[in-house]
């Protein structure tokens, strides 16, 4: 069973956001999602700066299989991407949850946060599609 | 849900991720794809490919009919297990299979094809050989196991049945030993030495238990993917198919012109490719600048479409993106690949990128 963090939220596409409590969330991909994908090598990342909608693809993540969006969860505006995944990709492998956090925004609506899915729901959603 | 082989169970107790491949359930990777590929480059790897069909050939007429049937010329099959890598080609000179052939004895071959094409290899055997006098035997009652790696061989040298142990471990490349249940080949898929080993699918899960007791790591579709595409060894499917034949998808070496009585399938179409001065050509592609190639990307030079990737991926060795691909002649040194709709610079050079445990081309 894959790891899911009480204190995140979470989207149906397998990002968790971390409210970091300065008006900026962190995103990255969940335990559950990096298992999927399988090792990561390379990662496209957005730039600060950039202004995204909810359910934009915002970064890439390439896997030995595959090339996988990322999306923000909300609308805002990117603030930094995770410098280290540059030369250390597999960092979302060993640590999905810590060091392998893919980038940092600041949400034009933080109360829409709410909406997002806790850890039960997307337990749920992960449960399904097994 | 797909077919299974005989070794299925054991994928499942060492937790593999689980894919469909060719109509079988195969195991992608057992935890790391890069780890398995490493394995195989530094020590020891092994691969279950009894989803790849064996068909036995045998009878009077078998040597004449593999003669017609395939681009290679199985006549070069000098001496009993000695192997022959070959097209079977469409009148058009478009790929129906390609296939490694053994020779057993005078008028007696064991073909391996691929999985998702063994149906149609087999029908198409059959069509083309009508009332000639030999017989075609698919051989489902089997199970095979490849190992590969600088130590694959010493490895699998104790687990050998003793009568042919010797034998086994004085193969040349491109040979194999057989002793009617067991046939091992000197041959694989990986750019690296080993054996592929083809027995009783009964007897498969004892050796795999074995050959794991052995240090030898269980390694899946993954890493033999990322292993050939670094050896620059030809995927069906990809880099060649039915109507993209052999002249350019590199493999024109493994055409037999000669003698030039030999009337093989697709020899005259082939007859013209061959001259057409405008042919595309096969080359390996090395990205220098940021992302991964994948297959069917555009190749780009001078910001114009000059060619297509057949074949892309993440090197686990070079540590970087490499790639087979398609492309117009006459081209540079250089070249743009289309990731994600923006030109990334790579470098056109000639596979392999790694053989023996080697990087083979300039980083």
């Amino acid at each position: 069973m894959s790891d899911v963090p009480n204190d995140l939220k979470y989207s149906k596409t397998h990002e968790w956001v971390k409210d970091n409590g300065d008006g900026t969330l962190t995103v990255g991909i969940t335990d559950h999602a990096q298992e999927a994908l399988g090792d990561i090598v390379f990662v496209e990342a957005p730039e600060v700066g950039r202004k995204v909608g909810a359910g934009e693809a915002t970064a890439v993540v390439e896997s030995v299989k595959a090339a996988s969006d990322i999306y923000s969860p909300l609308a805002g505006e990117i603030v930094e991407a995770n410098a280290i995944l540059t030369d250390t990709p597999d960092a979302i492998n060993t640590s999905p949850y810590e060091d392998g956090w893919i980038f940092r925004f600041a949400p034009s609506d933080m109360s829409a946060l709410d909406a997002l899915l806790n850890a039960a729901a997307y337990e749920q959603v992960v449960e399904e599609e097994d | 849900m797909g077919r299974q082989t005989p070794l299925f169970s054991e994928h499942e107790r060492l937790g593999a991720r689980i894919v469909p491949f060719g109509g079988w359930d195969m195991p992608l990777h057992y935890g790391s794809q890069i780890e398995e590929h490493h394995a195989v480059r530094r020590a020891a790897g092994m691969f279950d490919v009894s989803h790849m069909r064996p068909v036995d050939i045998e009878g009077e007429d078998a040597q004449t009919f593999l003669r017609r049937l395939l681009a290679n010329d199985v006549a070069k099959l000098q001496s009993p297990g000695k192997a022959l890598y070959s097209c079977m080609l469409n009148p058009a000179g478009g790929v129906v299979d390609d296939l490694i052939v053994y020779a057993r004895g005078p008028n007696r071959y064991r073909l391996v094809v691929n999985a998702a094409t063994a149906d149609n290899d087999i029908a198409w055997m059959r069509e083309h050989a009508r009332d000639a006098a030999l017989e075609i035997r698919p051989r489902d009652d089997l199970a095979m196991i490849a190992i590969q790696g600088p130590e694959a061989r010493s490895r699998t040298e104790p687990l050998l049945p003793e009568a042919m142990r010797a034998e086994a471990m004085r193969l040349e490349p491109f040979f194999a030993a057989d002793d009617e249940r067991w046939f091992v080949g000197r041959t694989g898929y990986t750019g690296e030495d080993g054996f592929e080993i083809m027995l009783p699918a009964e007897e498969a899960a004892d050796l795999w238990s074995a050959l794991a007791e052995a240090g030898i790591r269980p390694c899946g579709l993954g890493a033999r993917d990322t292993l050939r595409l670094e050896a620059g060894m030809n995927l069906y499917g990809q880099d060649m198919d039915d109507e993209i034949g052999p002249l350019e998808s590199g493999l024109g070496w493994t055409l037999a012109w000669a003698p030039e009585e030999r009337d093989f399938i697709g020899r005259e179409a082939l007859s013209k490719v061959r001259q057409d001065p405008n042919r595309r050509v096969f080359v390996g592609l090395l990205l220098t600048g940021r992302g991964v190639i994948r297959s069917h990307q555009k190749v780009l030079a001078e910001g114009r479409e000059v060619g297509e990737i057949t074949s892309g991926g993440f090197s686990p060795t070079l540590e970087r993106s490499i790639a087979l691909a398609r492309v117009q002649p006459g081209m540079g040194e250089t070249c743009e690949v289309e990731i994600r709709g923006k030109p990334v610079a790579a470098r056109i050079l000639k596979p392999p990128f790694v053989r023996h445990g080697r990087i083979r081309i300039d980083l």
